[in-house]
């Protein structure tokens, strides 16, 4: 199966205020299939939200720049691209749900508006067949009363629906890749349940490629095929997801999925104690000083991980880390 | 709440707010130093102790004080607000004659600050440390600093003198005056500096809310969600921020309409515009006390009237309102 999206040594840079550069997100490469689900995990900070931002090019540019690298759409690269071709792909071959959907709809403009402005835009609708898509949509995303909910102002639904909304509105074009940013963070248990079915059943409708971005293992385990862990704006494992799940090398991914609280009556000994990871992940300005961003918090740190940057490495099959845990038999 | 349950609502505060300013203002004049009778026999020519006594009872100030109160609402619920002896006609006439020039004064104002302070405000928030952001903040600085009188007098040395471009005092040419459509364009003419005066202001104080406004709302969520759609900047901007920006500035812009009011009598008077703020000042120096009341109280009732259309603007702008009011 060949790659509908490829990001390929994408790096972004921040002007911070005293002058100095950050990169945020530093030599990321990862791709994705259609009908395939990526997840990408880390931390608050990590660049995972960065990240989605950079794939439709919607980067604060200043302070943000997309340094280098390249992301192809189809083939296509999309760092190349004009901004008017970037419009175009916006939203329509290239969707995004976000993670607040109290806030990332627009309260003066009903639903429907907000629906139907996507396809008038990318499809040439009118008013009338726009205002029709956006029920269709609606009720495609099971909003109960989609007539009637169609001329509510987002203030009038719960953040379920809202959310919902949400992904009415980005697969109204039945778009290429889908990326969910933190789709369920801000909603309750049962409702992060039905909004991850939805997603399923809708993928597997439109064949859309999917990357959830998340901080969340468990949403992970239940969405996606392919996982790949982001630190510090690098990626520093990448494994299809049970194999992540049940053999993590990097021990930052070791730390992620003991943090991840289990409900077994009885979960054993080597279970039996909820870890976390110590220390918090680096600010903006602390990158990029040389050696593993990570091994200030590592408990298996070495000498040499904080001093050299360790390079992606293969760990077993098609499954990578970037850690000197793994390459021990590499000349420095 | 629906809308019309709202407008009863308002109309019910209404009445008593023009009750309370009914009473106040008759109080306070009456409180104030200075005997009506003496001044209306000034007018007459001459004060013998005989003709004082039957002026005060010929207008009732001989009456108690509560007794005159009682009269004079009896009279303003019939609509009756009473006679000016000065004018030599009755008060809702004279105020009705010189409410236009005010309104027509104080509306220009008002929209000519929102519509050009929130275009520039806009403009300065998408580069908030550029040229013009910095030009807003030097000139909603002298705005705030200068008074409006000072601003109209040397507004008046420099157009009388100088460059006589506009004209500097009145609001026509008088009977010899052109008519017609000559007519609007001499009004313009003349009003001209006071609008620039008057606005002058608040222009600065709308750019600078609307572009705070602005920039916060730049920076919302829903924005973000806009772009990722494919919306082009000016869409993003006009459609999706500009209706939630402008909402601080109609909140504003109906508080404030009651200061731009008293703002308008001092204009006036600079630049002896024929309208109410003339006619008060005026009224104070003639004791014409009649008139002055009823000023006070069409002055709160137009306050009144604009607040309630500032309600339903808001409505119409944010569909929020609707169940806020209901909660």
């Amino acid at each position: 199966m060949s790659a509908l999206l490829e990001v390929q040594g994408l790096s972004v840079e921040f002007d911070l205020k005293d002058g100095t550069v950050s990169r945020v997100i530093d030599g990321l490469s990862f791709e994705l299939a259609a009908g395939r689900t990526l997840g990408i995990v880390g931390e608050s900070g990590c660049g995972k939200s960065m990240t989605a931002l950079a794939v439709m090019r919607l980067v604060p540019m200043p302070p943000g720049r997309i340094a280098e690298g390249a992301i192809r759409l189809a083939g296509e690269n999309l760092l190349d691209a004009t901004e008017a071709r970037m419009r175009d792909v916006r939203g329509n071959d290239v969707s995004m749900i976000f993670q607040e959907p109290m806030t990332s709809l627009n309260p003066v403009y009903t639903i429907g508006d907000q629906i139907g402005e996507t396809v008038r835009l990318h499809q040439g609708l009118s008013r009338r067949e726009a205002h029709n898509r956006a029920i269709e949509m609606l009720r495609a995303v099971s909003i109960p009363a989609p007539e009637k909910r169609v001329d509510e102002y987002p203030h009038q639904l719960s953040g379920g629906m809202r959310q919902r909304v949400m992904i009415a509105m980005a697969l109204a074009c039945q778009p290429q890749v889908l990326i969910a940013d933190e789709p369920t963070t801000a909603l309750d248990v049962t409702v992060q349940a039905q909004i991850f079915d939805l997603l399923k059943e809708l993928q597997q409708q439109t064949e859309a490629a999917v990357i959830l971005i998340t901080h969340d293992m468990g949403a992970i385990a239940e969405m996606a095929q392919r996982v790949v862990v982001m630190y510090a704006g690098r990626k520093v494992e990448e494994a299809p997801v049970d194999e992540m799940l049940t053999n993590p090398k990097h021990p930052y991914t070791r730390g992620l999925i003991a943090c991840v609280p289990h409900l077994e009556a009885d979960p054993g000994p080597e279970r039996g104690a909820l870890m976390e990871i110590p220390g918090v992940v680096p600010s903006v300005a602390e990158l990029g000083r040389g050696g593993c961003p990570f091994a200030p918090r590592c408990a298996e740190a070495m000498d040499r991980c904080r001093r050299e940057m360790p390079r992606e490495t293969g760990v077993g099959e098609d499954h990578t880390a970037a850690c000197w845990l793994y390459l021990d038999g590499d000349a420095a | 709440m629906r809308l019309p349950a709202v407008i009863a609502k308002r109309l019910v505060y209404a009445l008593v707010l023009l009750f309370a300013v009914l009473v106040l203002n008759f109080t306070l004049i009456h409180l104030a130093p200075g005997d009506v009778a003496e001044t209306i026999a000034g007018e007459a020519g001459g004060a013998s102790p005989e003709m004082l006594a039957q002026i005060r009872k010929d207008y009732g100030l001989d009456l108690p004080f509560l007794e005159q109160l009682y009269r004079y609402i009896e009279k303003v619920v019939q609509g009756d607000f009473g006679y000016s002896f000065y004018f030599d006609r009755p008060v809702t006439s004279v105020i009705f004659e010189n409410v236009w020039p005010t309104l027509l004064l104080v509306v220009s104002s008002l929209l000519i600050a929102i519509l050009f302070g929130t275009f520039l405000g806009v403009f300065a928030a998408r580069r908030p440390n550029g040229l013009l952001s910095q030009a807003i903040t030097v000139l909603a600085l002298l705005g705030y600093a200068l008074p409006v009188f000072w601003t109209g007098i040397m507004l008046v040395i420099l157009f009388a003198s100088f460059i006589p471009l506009f004209p500097t005092s009145g609001m026509d040419a008088g009977p010899l005056g052109a008519s017609g459509f000559g007519y609007v364009w001499e009004v313009l003419h003349h009003l001209t500096l006071p609008v620039v005066t008057l606005s002058t202001i608040y222009l600065a104080f709308y750019s600078r809310l609307s572009r705070a406004s602005m920039m916060d709302v730049l920076g919302a969520d829903y924005i973000r969600t806009a772009r990722a759609k494919g919306l082009g900047e000016r869409v993003v901007v006009f459609k999706h921020a500009l209706r939630n920006a402008v909402l601080p500035v109609v909140t504003f812009a109906g508080l404030q309409f009651g200061a731009l009011f008293s703002g308008a009598v001092l204009v006036e008077a600079v630049f002896s515009w024929p309208g109410l703020g003339t006619l008060a000042f005026d009224s104070i120096l003639r004791r014409d006390t009649p008139t002055l009341l009823g000023i006070l109280f069409f002055s709160a009732l137009i306050v009144i009237v604009a607040n309630l259309l500032t309600d339903l603007a808001y409505r119409l702008v944010d569909p929020r309102i609707k169940s806020a009011a209901r909660a």
